[in-house]
């Protein structure tokens, strides 16, 4: 039989993989055994970088080369972060393979840990995954309980401890700097770039930050090799994705299919399409933060290149899908006034734009703004776009710019008929 | 000083202090223990955990203030935090609160008089596929439909 190569067998609902004998039972750990007890590091980074796993929070920077940023021979301790925050609208990928195959991250873990030579690991989740937190700890219990991880991983002269650390409700903790002041006990205000944390990261010292899923991914590159998990997506963007369905379709739900499926094809077989009678307005693809695309753009590839090509991010891989039913107004008013309660502060033009902007659409909406104060709010989002410290600006000056700029009449014609509701 | 912590909160955060090289990087650890304990950050816990931490009080209250899910004063015994983000306002997030302002009698933000449900917003949860959502405590509900609501609600004692 082949073994699996997903990150969510398609049982996983049911074959209670939590549990590490089941885990095991699947060929699960055998990667990390054979990593640490034949295999060198080098060797590891080097089938990781052919592999062109791309960071699955949402830049999609190469995680090969991410690890080899780190300084070779410095004397201080080095630290691997885990960014579980999870905290882009319409993202819900990571909380399955933390609740449901923990080990599989936890493997990664130890296979990336070997890779650059670190000892100790924190999985930073979001505060709201609480029950999945405990679940995490249960499950590095047990792996530590069977020699997994600790002073002597598989019988070797690697040590590796893992830590959960709970956020507390804060967006741009999800930004890795921000998780590093925040993991520091600190208000998560991002920092400044450069040192990049490959060099001053956690307590100052050089520190990796990798998404849950691109971990996930690293048993299965390191058990069947680069080339195929390149087959299964695409030469500069391999393996597989956690596509996440929200919003105006049938089935909203996960589906892992490989890098490069179209956007059609998941909304419209995938997640069952739409509901009798309604047509599509538009489709934010990867997260809230994402441009927005029109319905007549969605023929585009789910991998990072083409999506940038066509103007818009696969970031989270998060697809919310918008019908002819949505109120575009309303579409905007979620998300200015989700950037203006984010917003951590820290940058003026971040901080004073988000609010403008959450407060302009709050007045189009109610009927009391008229549509030439459209160019109004692209102007603050212009002002915010590329004059912040880090991409949380971005994120909220990118989807309001594309809506504006994509749906003009449609908004103009709501923010009439709202005004006209009042007059 | 009011109700301190308890020994065992201490010995408690003693040992979240040390997974970390230094003891302020388990301050959001120890804040989500004292609130658990507490049922809020008060005052005088603020101080006592910036001894236990060695750092100063207004560095505890900076990350109180900063992060939402602290809070410096109680909530009602059940916390419904209905989720107003895109996804779920596409499938009636705004049905869902409007409804429990109705059968709560409270506005979000508010408190029932009983001190039962503490109603309030919040950002998006990472439970878009079972828009609309709605987390009591740290129970995540779905799919959230009126009937769905009655039966929740019916089922908090």
């Amino acid at each position: 039989m082949s073994r699996d190569t997903r990150l969510l067998p398609v049982d996983f609902e049911t074959a209670d993989l939590r549990r590490l004998a089941v885990y095991e039972a699947r060929g699960g750990y055998s990667a990390a055994r054979d990593a640490l007890t034949g295999k060198s590091p080098a060797g590891i980074m080097d089938e990781v970088k052919a592999a062109s796993l791309r960071g699955r929070g949402g830049a999609g920077f190469p995680a090969g080369l991410k690890w080899s940023f780190i300084p070779k021979g410095d004397e201080k301790p080095k630290y691997l972060c885990v960014n579980a925050d999870e905290g882009e609208p319409g993202t819900f990928k990571d909380k399955y393979i933390l609740g449901h195959n923990p080990h599989l991250l936890i493997e990664g873990i130890i296979l990336a840990c070997y890779a650059v030579g670190i000892h100790a690991a924190y999985i930073y989740i979001r505060g709201e995954y609480e029950m999945i937190a405990r679940r995490l700890e249960e499950a590095i219990a047990e792996a530590a309980a069977a020699g997994c991880l600790g002073r002597q991983a598989f019988g070797t002269e690697f040590a590796l401890d893992v830590f959960v650390h709970r956020g507390a409700g804060a967006y741009v903790c999800g930004e890795e700097t921000a998780l590093l002041e925040s993991l520091e006990g600190k208000r998560g205000w991002p920092r400044l770039k450069p040192p990049f944390p490959a060099v001053v990261g956690l307590f100052q010292c050089p520190t990796v930050i990798n998404n849950v899923e691109t971990l996930a991914n690293l048993p299965v590159i390191v058990r069947d090799g680069a080339a195929a998990f390149i087959n299964r997506g695409k030469p500069k963007d391999g393996g597989a994705r956690l596509f996440g369905v929200s919003g105006a379709v049938i089935r909203p739900g996960l589906y892992e299919l490989p890098v490069g499926t179209k956007l059609r094809e998941i909304i419209f077989s995938h997640a069952g399409g739409l509901r009798p009678g309604r047509s599509l307005q538009a489709v934010i693809p990867g997260g809230m933060s994402s441009p927005v695309l029109k319905a007549d753009e969605i023929d585009v590839a789910m991998d990072f290149d083409s999506l940038a090509a066509a103007g818009s991010m696969l970031g989270s891989a998060g697809i919310i899908v918008i019908d002819d039913e949505a109120s575009l107004i309303g579409v905007l008013e979620k998300i200015a006034s989700f950037y203006a309660r984010e917003s951590c502060g820290q940058c003026t033009p971040c901080r004073l734009g988000t609010s403008w902007m959450a407060k302009t659409v709050e007045r189009l909406a109610a009927g009391e703004g008229r549509p030439a104060e459209l160019d109004g709010l692209a102007r603050i989002a212009s002002n915010i776009k590329g004059r912040t410290l880090c991409p949380l600006g971005d994120a909220a000056a990118m989807p309001i710019q594309a809506l504006l700029s994509k749906f003009r009449p449609e908004l103009e014609a709501e923010i009439g008929r709202a005004a006209k509701g009042r007059g | 000083m009011s109700a301190g912590l308890s020994d065992a909160l201490k010995v408690r955060i003693t040992g979240l202090s040390g997974r970390y090289p230094r003891k302020q990087a388990a301050l959001l650890p120890v804040l989500h223990a004292v609130q658990e304990e507490l049922g809020c950050v008060t005052v005088e816990a603020e101080r006592d955990v910036a001894a236990l931490l060695g750092i100063k009080p207004i560095q505890v209250r900076e990350a109180v203030t900063f992060y939402t899910m602290f809070r410096r004063t109680p909530v009602g015994r059940y916390h419904l935090q209905v989720c107003d983000n895109l996804s779920c306002g596409l499938r009636g997030s705004g049905t869902v609160l409007a409804r429990l302002c109705r059968k709560l009698g409270i506005a979000p933000g508010q408190t029932t008089p009983d001190g039962k449900f503490t109603l309030t917003t919040v950002e998006c949860l990472g439970n878009c596929e079972n828009a609309p959502c709605l987390m009591v405590n740290f129970d995540y509900h779905g799919n959230i439909d009126p009937d769905a609501l009655d039966r929740i609600l019916d089922g908090l004692a």
